[in-house]
């Protein structure tokens, strides 16, 4: 993974998770995306949907158990992209 | 956050959405009169909440049934069928499905909810992939996270996007178990079949179907979705419940593959839990008989859906796709759902209200459950009252 597929990536999430968050707050990659973002769990399983049309990949719902914070799903996605 | 923190959240996240007046889950019913009326506090209503879509929970051969077995073989089995032993009702049910759906073999489940999970989970695992619909139901979510296979959702009945995700799966998709519903349970539409089996095939898959909304529903005799599309032979595994059509409790998978049997031997849902009781199958397999002979309640179910479908579309209600025993009304905002949920009740009608995240796209649902032994009249006083809140609450 480069720097800039992860910055690529995370300019990608923030993006579309200040459009789907409940309030205006200001997205980093330390930002919990369920309790500081209120985003319910099929919103986020959507946005999986498109992360994946995104980088034409296929992320399992199983492996977000372990994704807390903007960076965690960061780190998830560039991790499967490297490896497809 | 401590363990019951995380409850205290939970009750004040409901609160919120839910401030006033009587609770719309779990609603207390306190004597059921018919399939279609019952009485809720002081109220008689009418009953378009419920999933008895051919109106069986009162047939007298469904009763007698029950009651039989009740003094043949008493209230429960007490275990297990693993451990405990299977009783003649449970293999003679298990051949009447196998029977009806032309299949060679069938296992019955002691809920609709453990069928998927104890098929799901036994047939797929570690190192295999699930692509499901992203409609699906909880017990299909379920039985994948149990299973430990790889979980992808696809757009909800759209193939194009399903091709999309198997194409990117690459030699995967042989290991990968397709799982669909005949008829989904939010807006009623029904899974694009033939298509699906299309890819299938052209993928090398294997295919689950939830048959749970549309058995008795759909086809000559009531097999569901299969019947109509005519595609019995192309499912590898169909897994429907008795808690619908069939007005009892418990759930099957029926299919033609041998291996079957064998999820007897690894389904956790299916081994460590009660075995079905006596009267719960008695009448499963008297309702089944019913079900099967029973075109024209299926005939009477479709004006009824037809009907509701209509008052609802003319008073300007946004639908699900087409008529279908499920009719959901798609609102944007829950407190107008919830307010339309109440004043349904005070006009004695019980439907069922569904609120973000479990209805699809962050919409509310008002859901009708139609059924045979609605009568016209009935129909019509619903769609009456639909039409005037229309106008009191949403178009104000």
């Amino acid at each position: 993974m480069t720097d800039n597929d992860y910055e690529e990536i995370m300019q990608l999430l923030c993006d579309r998770l200040s459009s789907l968050a409940s309030s205006e707050v200001t997205i980093t990659s330390d930002t919990n995306i369920i309790s500081e973002l209120s985003i319910d769990s099929i919103k986020l399983l959507n946005l999986i949907m498109e992360i994946e049309d995104s980088f034409d990949i296929s992320i399992p719902i199983n492996a977000l158990a372990d994704v807390q914070t903007v960076h965690d799903l960061a780190n998830l996605v560039s991790r499967i992209k490297s490896d497809q | 956050m401590n363990l019951l923190e995380k409850l205290d959240a939970v009750a004040a996240a409901r609160i919120a959405m839910l401030p006033e007046g009587i609770g719309a889950f779990g609603v207390p019913i306190e004597e059921v009169y018919s399939a279609t009326e019952a009485r809720i506090g002081d109220r008689r209503v009418l009953l378009l909440g419920t999933n008895n879509y051919l109106g069986l929970s009162f047939a007298p051969e469904c009763i007698e049934a029950a009651h039989h077995a009740l003094d043949a073989e008493g209230t429960g089995t007490t275990g297990s069928r693993m451990a405990n032993g299977s009783y003649q009702g449970h293999r003679a049910l298990e051949q009447e499905f196998a029977d009806f759906y032309g299949c060679s073999a069938g296992i019955v489940f002691t809920t609709g909810y453990q069928a998927n999970l104890g098929t799901i989970s036994g047939l797929v695992g570690h190192g295999d992939t699930v692509l499901i619909d992203s409609d699906s139901h909880a017990s299909i979510y379920d039985g994948c996270i149990l299973s430990g296979a790889e979980i992808i959702r696809f757009k909800h009945n759209d193939t194009v996007d399903m091709e999309k995700r198997l194409r990117r799966l690459g030699d995967r998709t042989e290991s990968t178990l397709i799982i669909i519903e005949g008829i989904y349970s939010m807006l009623g539409d029904q899974a694009p079949l033939a298509e699906i089996v299309n890819l299938k095939n052209k993928y090398s898959c294997t295919l689950l179907l939830d048959e749970a909304h549309s058995l008795g529903v759909l086809g000559e005799t009531g097999q569901g979705l299969v019947e109509i599309t005519g595609l019995q032979k192309e499912v590898d595994f169909i897994t429907g419940t008795f808690s619908k059509s069939l007005c009892s409790i418990g759930g099957f998978c029926v299919s033609n593959h041998s291996q079957l049997d064998q999820l007897r031997y690894v389904s956790h849902p299916y081994i460590f839990t009660a075995s079905p009781s006596p009267a719960t199958i008695a009448s499963a397999r008297a309702a089944l008989v019913l079900l099967r002979e029973g075109k024209d309640l299926r005939k009477k179910l479709w004006q009824n859906c037809t009907q509701l479908y209509a008052y609802l579309n003319e008073a300007g209600y946004k639908l699900g796709p087409e008529p279908s025993p499920i009719i959901a009304a798609v609102l944007d905002n829950p407190k107008q759902a919830l307010r339309i949920w109440q004043s349904l009740l005070e006009n004695n009608i019980y439907v069922n209200l569904i609120l973000p995240p479990a209805a699809p796209d962050g919409k509310s649902l008002i859901r009708c459950s139609v059924n045979a032994a609605h009568t016209t009249e009935q129909i019509t006083y619903v769609g009456d009252i639909f039409s005037k809140l229309q106008d009191q609450i949403i178009e104000k």
